[in-house]
């Protein structure tokens, strides 16, 4: 008999399995809007364990995004053709593994961010990671191979419900699983009050740092996966306005919610199609909606005291 | 047991001890006395690491521990209890002793430090599935200090435990401070404001003026000196 939370991730895969062996009789555009819940899950959820639960304020989540998403369409659309293998082949074992190495990738990113800034406190490490994120935007502006700001294209769509909500449970689980393990208190505890964490003997900058790359690897994986759902990249499309939209999912889900934080990615996922029609003023009603939540439920949206954690 | 020899420490361009020097002895409860500012606190987080000296050296054991971070220390046997109780507010009060006992692999000596702990603070076992943020600062205070001796210490840095407490829990803890002394063999570096209850469970007391040693002495000879008396002790 498995553990309780294993049983539930393989319970999700295989959901994630069935679903998408029936995806083609729904509607392209219903597909496609869920399998971006599901992407937005993955992104809130590894951002969770860096802002909600660790409490490292990092700005920066999209800019993680785009080197994995970066990374892994140009593994499969230049290395992919030349391997021969058959389209089955490549979205089922070629696409997971450029999956990989775009978490990778992104995971070093955010070793590399997070090694020399993590010892900056609040403000300043949002700065920092903000500063990233928009070193990495106008970095891949300026790059031809991966075709500057005209955009990389041409990515062949291997993404479905399976990767998606499969990579999304895997997600999940690998943040609460961290989180519930004797190690994984100490997250919590260095959010809690970091001068008595490191009283305790805990390493805390190792412990933020873990949280970023961890984070920021699920981050690229969630990159990997939107570029092969779009099959278009713009460096553009990974700017401040992506790294808020996260960071709003995590707020108002409450910070350090399992739970509530899927919700909220859900929510939001959703919400954003809907509010397509108001166009740019779409980033009006998201701020709005940041400011009446912080003035009425600043705990965030979905905290049920069932789903404990938080003393109020 | 823990030396400390010609400490300077600067906050930036501000000098917060200088040249201070003291000495505690193996099984023995030392005091630290002082007003506001006068580098109490400073001294505890410059001995557990926390803070680097600019000069001066600290020896624990006979060895050098200078600038030896935190987490290495814990490991060693230096427990610190930090100003203002800082316990972990939205895990439990038994997850708050775990994380205590962090460095600690064995399961059942954690459980045996557990019951010691709950058998120390009764009142602890009576919340121990409550969230840490909703017990009383005097509960908290129990905890704090429960949750440092969970890393079975040697030595305990105890700084303020009365801050912010009713009075009849002081007494309380401060009995509790001397049983861990007496029954442990624990020693303890104490900060207190509190003067007078606080050299009144010391053997030795060091009384700290704007970040230097101005006196040094027994407790007892401390209580009795009329300076101390007229500016610590309330006359």
């Amino acid at each position: 008999m498995l553990p309780k939370s294993q049983l539930w991730l393989l319970l999700a895969l295989v959901a994630a399995g069935v679903a998408s062996a029936l995806s083609r009789f729904l509607d392209p555009y219903i597909l496609d809007v869920v399998m971006g819940v599901g992407i937005a899950i993955t992104l809130a959820s590894s951002l969770n364990l860096i802002n909600g639960f660790t409490g490292q304020f990092s700005l920066g989540h999209a800019g993680f995004m785009a080197v994995g998403a970066y990374t892994s369409a140009m593994l499969t659309t230049t290395l992919g053709p030349k391997l021969g293998a058959s389209p089955v082949l490549l979205q089922w074992a070629v696409f997971p593994a450029s999956l990989l190495l775009a978490g990778l990738a992104a995971a070093l990113a955010g070793l590399a961010v997070g090694a020399p800034s993590l010892r900056l406190k609040g403000d300043y490490l949002a700065i920092v990671t903000l500063g990233f994120g928009e070193i990495i935007k106008v970095l891949l502006q300026n790059m031809d191979v991966v075709g500057g700001a005209r955009g990389l294209v041409g990515i062949p769509d291997y993404t479905n419900l399976f990767w998606t909500f499969g990579v999304a449970a895997v997600t999940v689980y690998v943040v609460w699983g961290l989180l519930n393990s004797t190690y994984g208190r100490g997250f919590l505890a260095v959010a809690d009050d970091e001068v008595a964490a490191e009283a305790m003997g805990l390493n805390t900058t190792r412990y933020k740092i873990t949280a970023f790359v961890v984070g920021s690897f699920f981050a690229g994986v969630a990159g990997g996966l939107y570029a092969h759902l779009k099959g278009y990249l713009n460096p553009g499309g990974f700017d401040f306005n992506k790294s808020i939209e996260i960071v709003v999912m995590v707020i108002l889900g409450g910070m350090g919610r399992h739970v509530g934080v899927i919700v909220a990615a859900i929510l939001l996922g959703v919400l954003n199609e809907t509010l397509r029609s108001f166009g740019d003023y779409r980033m009006i009603l998201y701020s709005l909606l940041l400011i009446i939540l912080m003035l009425t439920r600043p705990q965030g949206l979905f905290t049920w005291p069932l789903w404990k954690k938080k003393a109020t | 047991m823990l030396e400390v020899r010609n400490l300077t420490v600067n906050y930036g361009a501000i000098t917060a001890l200088h040249d201070v020097s003291l000495r505690v002895e193996q099984g023995t409860i030392v005091t630290l006395i002082g007003g506001n500012g006068a580098g109490k606190t400073t001294t505890l987080r410059a001995i557990s690491g926390m803070v680097k000296p600019k000069s001066g050296s600290i020896l624990y054991q006979g060895r050098d521990i200078t600038g030896v971070p935190t987490h290495k220390l814990v490991g060693q046997g230096i427990a610190h209890s930090p100003e203002g109780r800082m316990v972990f507010a939205n895990l439990t009060v038994r997850e708050n002793l775990q994380m205590g006992a962090y460095l600690q692999r064995d399961k059942a000596v954690i459980a045996l430090e557990e019951e010691f702990v709950f058998d120390t603070f009764p009142r602890l076992k009576e919340r121990e599935h409550q969230l840490a943020g909703t017990l009383s600062g005097g509960e908290q205070q129990m905890l704090a200090i429960g949750r440092a001796l969970m890393s079975q210490p040697k030595c305990l840095l105890l700084d303020e435990p009365s801050l912010g407490i009713a009075p009849l829990l002081v007494k309380s803890i401060f009995e509790k401070i001397v049983e861990l002394n007496r029954t442990r063999g624990l020693t303890i570096l104490l900060v207190e404001q509190n003067a007078n209850l606080a050299l009144e469970i010391s053997r030795y007391g060091y009384v700290l003026e704007t970040g230097r040693v101005i006196l040094a002495d027994e407790a007892s000879r401390l209580r009795a000196d009329p300076k101390v008396r007229e500016a610590y002790l309330g006359g």
